[in-house]
């Protein structure tokens, strides 16, 4: 009896230990003033033990409910000791997995699964054959078998439609969020812009600029183009590309090679590159204004160029200070070079320069 | 002088007539619209009959876009030039193209004289890069020859050659051949010379970095 006792107590913990959560709340569970004393103590040891091993908490549930069976009833007569403890041992292969399943590679996995189960499942006949069990429970496997096929066959194509149903549903499903998402972007951007380009049809300076700003907006949307990212030198280009073609009736065609992260010179040559963008839209005097930049292992190089009015760069009027501090002096300050190539009439061109650290 | 032939390809029938009406705009009148199709079926059948000097084909429509197009075209009307034109600059779509056999890019927001340009010199045999396709060359051809002589690069398929990438450089900063050949000192006739090995390389190459690169970008 003392023995059914342990096995009892045995499965109470492993009981405990399944449907308790994976916390270590636990530990407060058992306080230590209990009057129960060294039984909650070994209780908690094991508690925590199992919690890490759960194969061995299986183990102990074969062990324990074997030992249990032993007890009682018909089983006490009959050697069925060993085989419940070979499912049990089955059983802790199959449930281990289960439980270290983020540890193991699925195909692991599948083999000890597979080995889980042969092994209980061979215990399983083992119990069988001891208790004489073994063909009545064929004959009702078999029969089960049969009539389950039987079900199965008759209701297959009901099954079917179901399951037909169920993806046809999920795929519907898919697509009303698809042009609901679809239909929501258009309405936000397109149908405002073009309710925009009505109200201002007589002025083609903003139409241009709305149809332009809209152009560039859809496209980055449909084509998922990189302008969005402004951590990268080339999105930030890009943004900042849109930013001048928003504010001034100009249209950058811009070409970027490579890209890299923004870093301390790189935002330098960028706000460069955007003043020289913005001297070329407001004095160049020309709809068109190329920028091309190129990011190399070991260089930026950025060229902007209009074919506009020019000027003489000798003689920088004093309201035209920007070229000199804000693209010049800048470029200079953070170790690259600017260069300015501008006659009267023949439009101008201004290349920045930046040595990179090869990271 | 005889009129070129065009035969205008999209599936939009105002941007078709656009395209008519920028054509005819030419006071010289050298270019003639021989037909007009706005799907790919017509527009095989039609350039098969007519055999344009140069098709404009839009990159994309339904069935499968200029790409069929040019596939099903390929070898049976050897005389016709196609230049690509779209309102799409995705890399995709550029790649796809100009690998089918086009002669060149442009995108529809190309004025009607840099469009009649083109397409003389599509006709002539010239490549034509938008700045937006010469960039894409010089990021598909990233790496730098700098160790391949100048003479083995310009034969190598899957390199540019230091010249080659000079020219590039300069169409992608929006000059034209005319500029780039006074920049380069070289002849107009050599910038074309260059800029159609650049092409041909960019058709027929199986460099890896280009077929990484267009991978990346969701192009076969």
């Amino acid at each position: 009896m003392a023995l059914a006792f342990v096995g009892v107590g045995v499965f109470a913990y492993a009981l405990l230990w399944v449907f308790l959560p994976h916390s270590d709340s636990v530990r407060m569970d058992s306080p230590t003033g209990d009057g129960s004393g060294s039984r909650s103590a070994v209780s908690r040891l094991s508690l925590d033990a199992l919690r890490d091993k759960p194969s061995l908490a299986i183990l102990l549930i074969g062990i324990g409910g074997a030992a249990l069976l032993t007890q009682i009833g018909p089983f006490g007569e009959i050697p069925v000791l060993w085989p419940l403890i070979i499912v049990g041992i089955g059983l802790a292969l199959i449930w281990r997995q289960v439980d270290d399943r983020n540890l193991l590679s699925r195909r692991n996995l599948r083999w000890r699964l597979a080995v889980g189960a042969l092994v209980a499942v061979v215990g399983l006949v083992a119990v069988l054959t001891t208790l004489n069990l073994l063909e009545v429970t064929w004959q009702s496997f078999v029969s089960t078998l049969l009539i389950l096929g039987v079900v199965g066959i008759a209701t297959a194509p009901w099954w079917r439609r179901l399951v037909a149903e169920r993806s046809s549903e999920r795929r519907a499903r898919i697509r009303v969020e698809e042009r609901a998402e679809v239909a929501a972007h258009l309405h936000d951007s397109v149908l405002q812009t073009l309710a925009l380009i009505q109200r201002h049809a007589e002025s083609p300076r903003d139409v241009n600029r709305l149809a332009r700003g809209q152009e560039r907006e859809l496209r980055s949307w449909l084509y998922g183009r990189p302008g969005e990212d402004t951590a990268t030198f080339g999105g930030a280009l890009e943004r900042a590309v849109a930013d001048i073609e928003a504010s001034y009736d100009v249209r950058v065609q811009s070409v970027i090679v490579g890209d890299a992260p923004v870093q301390d010179g790189l935002s330098a040559v960028l706000q460069a590159t955007h003043e020289a963008m913005r001297n070329a839209a407001r004095h160049a005097g020309v709809h068109d204004v190329s920028l091309y930049a190129e990011v190399e292992d070991n260089a930026v190089t950025v060229f902007v160029r209009d074919r506009g009015v020019g000027f003489d760069p000798d003689h920088i009027a004093d309201d035209r200070r920007g070229v000199r501090q804000s693209i010049v002096e800048r470029m200079t300050r953070h170790g690259g070079s600017a260069r300015i190539t501008s006659s009267p009439g023949s439009g101008t061109e201004v290349e920045l320069q930046l040595q990179r650290e090869s990271s | 002088m005889t009129q070129l032939r065009v035969f205008l390809v999209d599936d939009h029938a105002m941007i078709r007539s656009g395209v008519r009406a920028e054509l005819a705009a030419d006071p010289e009148a050298t270019l003639a619209v021989v037909g007009e199709a706005g799907t790919v079926e017509d527009a095989v059948r039609g350039i098969l009959e007519t055999t344009p000097d140069v098709v404009l084909l839009d990159v994309h429509m339904p069935d499968g876009g200029g790409r069929a197009v040019l596939d099903q075209v390929r070898g049976k009307a050897p005389g016709v030039r196609f230049l690509a034109l779209s309102v799409s600059d995705a890399a995709e779509d550029v790649i796809g193209v100009i690998r089918g056999g086009a002669r060149g890019y442009v995108t529809k927001t190309i004025s009607g004289a840099d469009l009649r340009d083109a397409v003389g010199r599509v006709a002539a045999g010239d490549a034509i890069f938008s700045p937006r396709l010469a960039g894409f060359v010089l990021d598909a051809f990233a790496i730098g020859p700098s160790a391949v002589p100048e003479d083995v690069a310009e034969k190598a398929l899957d390199v540019l050659s230091a010249r080659e990438r000079e020219v590039m450089r300069l169409l992608a900063r929006g000059y034209t051949y005319r500029e780039i050949g006074q920049q380069l000192f070289i002849s107009i006739k050599t910038v074309e010379t260059h800029a159609s090995n650049v092409l041909r390389k960019l058709q027929v190459s199986n460099r890896n970095e280009l077929t990484r690169w267009a991978a990346d970008r969701r192009i076969v």
